[in-house]
C-alpha cells in the first residue's frame, strides 16, 4: 500500500481483540486439562496445592495488578501527549515484569531443590495424581511466564517508540494494543493464581 | 500484459521491479495469494506422488515396492502435507488474499505486514516440517494426528515437525485476524452485509473458525512437545495422565479445521455456479446464513472421532446428535446450488464443469459421513479404508475440486491469459472418472473390512485394491493434462480481457489483471454480487 497513508485505529484495535482470544484460548486448553484431572485426582491436586507458596504467588498478583495499573496510566498520559510520563509508567510496568519473573525463579528453583520439576524421579516415584499436577503447574506457570516476557519486550518496544516520539497523542494504537496484551498477561494469571494457589 | 491498461499499472510491473525480492517481502494482497498459490500448489503435488507411491505399494499384498516403516511414515507425511500445507492455507491463503479484498472493494487487507508474515511464518513452518523428515529418527510415523501414547514414545523425529505444524497454525491464525478484520472494517461504500459475495462470506466464518480453534492445536501441540523433551506425562497412564484427553484436545481442533477446508470451497462454488447459469443465486441469505452455522456446529462434533476411544455412552449420543446437526446447513447450500441450477442457462465451461463435480462429490462424502456419524454404524467402519475413502470424498472431491475450479475461474483474472478450453474438459474428465475409481473402491474396501493405515492386507481385497491403484494413475494423468494446460495458458495463452464468464462481483469490474490498488478511486456498490442484469459478457 505504498503511497497511501491508511491508518484504521478501531480495525487496529479489532485485530489486537481476535488475537487476544486466541490467547485465551490457548490457556483454555491448559484449564480443560486442569478440570478434567482436578476431577479424577481431588486429593492428590489438594495436597500438591498446599505445597505452593500462596505468599509468593499473592506477591507477585498484587505486582502484575500494579503493573497492569501501570500501563493503563501509560495509556492516558500518552492520549494526553505527556511523552516522558508515558515512558516512566512503562518502564514500571517492566521493572514489575522483572521482579515478577524474579519471584518466579526464587518458587520455582524451590520446587526443583525438592525434586520436583517435570519428569523428575521423585514425581514418578509419587502418587501419579501428584505428578499430574505439578506437569500442569509448571506448563501453565511458564507459558505464562513466557507471555509475561514477551509482554515486557514488547512494552519496551513500545516505550522507545514513545521516547522517539513516533507514537503520540494523535498516534497511539500500538501502546494501547500493548497493554491489551499486558492486560490479557494480567488476567490469566488472575485465574492461574487461585486454580493452583488458594482454591486447593 | 501492461498495454491492456492505459491508466494505472497491473500488480504484475507496478514497481518496475520483478525480482523474486519484489515478491517474497511484499505486502500487496495479490502477490502474496500468487506466493500462497504456488507454495501450496507444490505441497499439493508433494503429496499427490506421496499418495500414488502409498497406493503402488497397496496395488498387491505384501511387500510391492517399500518396508512397512516406510509405509509408515510416507502416510503420516502425506496427510501432514496435504492438510497443514496444503487443504488448510490452500484457500483462504491464495484465492482468499488473491479475490476477497477486490470483492469487498479494498485496496488491501487490513494489515498487509501481518498478511507477508503469516506466508513467511507457513514458509518456516514448512522448512521445520521439511527438514524433520530427513534429520534425526527420520521422517514421524505416527499418521498426521500425532496421537498419543505412540506419538510421545515413537523414535522418530515427532518433536520437529509438531513444531513446524505449530509455526504453521499462528500463520492460519494471523490469516484468520486479517480477514476479519478486513471485512468487517474495509468493505467499500454500498457494499452492505447482504451485498457481500457468497466466496468472501465463506472465509469469514473460515476466518472466525480459525481464530478460536488453531489455539487449542498450538497448546496440544506444545503439550506433545512437553511429553517428548520434559516427560511431563499428562498423556501418559502409567503417570496418571490420559490418553484420550489428547484426542479430545486434537479433535477440537482438528475437526472444526475440517470445516476451514470446506467453507471456503463452498464459497467458491457458491460464486461459480450463478455466474455459469446466468441466475441470480437461490436463497442467497441461506447460504451465508448456514457457512455461519456449519462454522458453529462444527465446533460442537469433535466427539465422533472418538466414538471407540472409551467415551460414555451419553456423549457419544450427544456427539453422535450434534453431528447430524451440520448435515442441515450442508444439505441447505446443495438444495440452494440445485435450486439456482434450476432454469438457468447453464454453460458447461472447465470452471462450471469442476464446481457440479464438486456438488456430486461433496454429497458422497456428506452422505458417508453420515455413516460414520452414526454411532451405531461407525463401530464397524472405524479406521477402515471407508474413511479413508469418505473423507477424500469431502477434502480432495470437495475442496481439491473447488480449487481446481477457482483455478480455471480467477487465475486468467489475474494473468490477463487463459488456459485452451478443451484439454481443460478433457483433464476434469480424467480426474472425474479416475476419482470415483480410486475413492469409491476405497469405500467398498472399508465396508469389506480393511483397516486403514496397514502395511498389509488379505488377499481377498487384492483385485480391488489393484482397481483403486488403477484409479489413482487416471487421476494422475487428468492432473497433469490439467496443470500443463492451465499453466500452459497463464503464461502464453490467448488474452483473457475483460469479464468473458459475465461476473457480477467486484473482481470483475476491475482491470485485467488488477492494478496495485484494484481500484481507480473508491468504488460504491450499488446492486448485488449475483445481479446479472446489465453485466455484459
Amino acid at each position: 500500500m505504498s503511497g497511501h497513508e491508511h491508518r484504521d485505529d478501531y480495525g487496529a484495535k479489532l485485530g489486537m481483540w481476535l488475537f487476544l482470544f486466541t490467547e485465551l484460548l490457548l490457556f483454555g486448553g491448559l484449564f480443560l486439562l486442569y478440570a478434567v484431572y482436578l476431577k479424577r485426582y481431588p486429593h492428590e491436586f489438594a495436597s500438591g496445592g498446599k505445597q505452593l507458596n500462596w505468599v509468593l504467588g499473592s506477591i507477585n498478583t498484587v505486582i502484575l495488578l500494579t503493573s497492569s495499573l501501570a500501563a493503563a496510566m501509560a495509556v492516558t498520559s500518552i492520549q494526553r501527549g505527556e511523552a516522558r510520563r508515558t515512558v516512566a509508567l512503562l518502564g514500571g510496568t517492566i521493572l514489575c515484569a522483572g521482579g515478577f519473573m524474579v519471584i518466579k525463579y526464587v518458587e520455582w528453583s524451590a520446587k526443583f531443590g525438592h525434586g520436583i520439576y517435570p519428569g523428575s524421579e521423585h514425581l514418578k516415584a509419587g502418587p501419579p495424581g501428584e505428578s499430574v499436577f505439578f506437569s500442569l503447574y509448571f506448563l501453565s506457570t511458564g507459558i505464562h511466564g513466557l507471555h509475561v516476557v514477551i509482554g515486557a519486550i514488547l512494552l519496551g518496544w513500545i516505550a522507545l517508540k514513545v521516547r522517539g516520539g513516533e507514537l503520540n497523542a494523535g498516534n497511539n494504537i500500538l501502546l494501547e494494543n500493548g497493554a491489551l496484551y499486558w492486560h490479557l498477561v494480567d488476567l490469566i494469571w488472575i485465574f492461574i493464581f487461585p486454580l493452583y494457589y488458594l482454591i486447593l | 500484459m501492461s498495454d491492456m491498461q492505459p491508466t494505472a499499472p497491473s500488480f504484475w510491473n507496478d514497481t518496475g521491479k520483478t525480482g523474486l525480492t519484489s515478491w517474497i517481502f511484499s505486502t500487496d494482497h495479490k502477490r502474496i495469494g500468487l506466493l500462497y498459490f504456488y507454495t501450496t500448489i507444490s505441497f499439493f503435488l508433494v503429496g499427490v506422488v506421496l499418495g500414488l507411491l502409498l497406493r503402488i505399494e497397496l496395488m498387491a499384498p505384501g511387500r510391492t515396492i517399500m518396508g512397512a516403516q516406510t509405509y509408515n511414515a510416507l502416510f503420516t507425511v502425506h496427510g501432514v502435507v496435504m492438510i497443514f500445507l496444503f487443504i488448510i492455507p490452500g484457500i483462504p491463503g491464495a484465492f482468499g488474499n488473491m479475490v476477497m479484498p477486490i470483492q469487498v472493494g479494498a485496496r488491501d487487507v487490513s494489515f498487509p505486514r501481518l498478511n507477508l508474515l503469516s506466508w513467511w511464518l507457513y514458509i518456516i513452518g514448512a522448512v521445520i516440517i521439511l527438514v524433520s523428515l530427513f534429520s534425526g529418527g527420520g521422517a514421524p510415523d505416527t499418521g498426521w494426528t500425532f496421537y498419543v501414547p505412540f506419538s510421545s514414545r515413537t523414535g522418530t523425529n515427532v518433536s520437529l515437525a509438531v513444531f513446524g505444524v505449530f509455526i504453521v497454525g499462528f500463520s492460519s491464525i494471523l490469516t484468520g485476524v486479517n480477514f476479519v478484520t478486513t471485512i468487517h472494517r474495509l468493505r467499500a461504500e454500498g457494499m452492505t452485509w447482504s451485498r457481500i459475495p457468497l466466496f468472501t462470506w465463506s472465509l469469514y466464518a473460515t476466518a472466525w473458525v480459525q481464530i478460536l480453534a488453531t489455539p487449542i492445536l498450538a497448546i496440544t501441540l506444545v503439550l506433545v512437545m512437553a511429553e517428548r523433551v520434559l516427560g511431563t506425562g499428562l498423556f501418559d497412564p502409567t503417570r496418571g495422565g490420559d490418553p484420550v484427553m489428547y484426542q479430545h484436545l486434537f479433535w477440537i481442533y482438528s475437526h472444526p479445521a475440517v470445516y476451514i477446508m470446506i467453507l471456503p470451497a463452498m464459497g467458491i462454488v457458491s460464486d461459480i455456479i450463478p455466474v455459469f447459469s446466468r441466475k441470480p443465486i437461490f436463497g442467497y441469505k441461506m447460504i451465508a446464513f448456514s457457512s455461519l452455522a456449519i462454522a458453529a456446529a462444527g465446533s460442537l462434533v469433535w466427539g465422533h472421532h472418538m466414538f471407540t476411544s472409551g467415551m460414555s455412552d451419553t456423549a457419544v449420543v450427544v456427539f453422535s446428535f450434534l453431528t447430524f446437526i451440520v448435515a442441515i446447513p450442508s444439505a441447505i447450500k446443495v438444495f440452494n446450488w440445485i435450486s439456482t441450477l434450476y432454469k438457468g442457462s447453464i454453460s458447461l465451461e472447465a470452471p462450471m464443469l469442476f464446481a457440479l463435480s464438486f456438488i456430486l462429490l461433496f454429497s458422497i462424502g456428506g452422505l458417508s459421513g453420515l455413516i460414520l456419524g452414526a454411532a451405531a454404524t461407525d463401530v464397524h467402519v472405524h479406521d477402515t479404508h471407508f474413511v479413508v475413502g469418505h473423507f477424500h470424498y469431502v477434502m480432495f472431491g470437495g475442496t481439491g475440486f473447488a480449487i481446481f475450479a477457482a483455478m480455471h475461474y480467477w487465475l486468467p483474472k489475474f494473468y490477463g491469459r487463459r488456459y485452451k478450453e478443451k484439454p481443460a474438459i478433457v483433464a476434469w474428465a480424467l480426474m472425474f472418472t479416475g476419482f470415483n475409481i480410486l475413492y469409491f473402491t476405497m469405500q467398498v474396501l472399508g465396508m469389506k473390512g480393511m483397516p486403514r493405515r496397514y502395511y498389509d492386507y488379505l488377499p481377498e481385497f487384492g483385485p480391488l485394491n489393484l482397481v483403486a491403484t488403477i484409479g489413482s494413475w487416471i487421476l494422475a494423468a487428468g492432473l497433469i493434462l490439467m496443470l500443463v494446460n492451465l499453466f500452459r495458458g497463464l503464461f502464453r495463452g490467448e488474452p483473457f480481457d475483460g469479464n468473458p464468464w459475465g461476473g457480477a462481483t467486484l473482481e470483475w469490474s476491475v482491470a485485467t489483471p488488477p492494478p496495485t490498488e484494484n481500484f481507480e478511486g473508491e468504488p460504491v456498490v450499488t446492486h448485488g454480487p449475483y445481479d446479472f442484469s446489465g453485466v455484459k459478457k
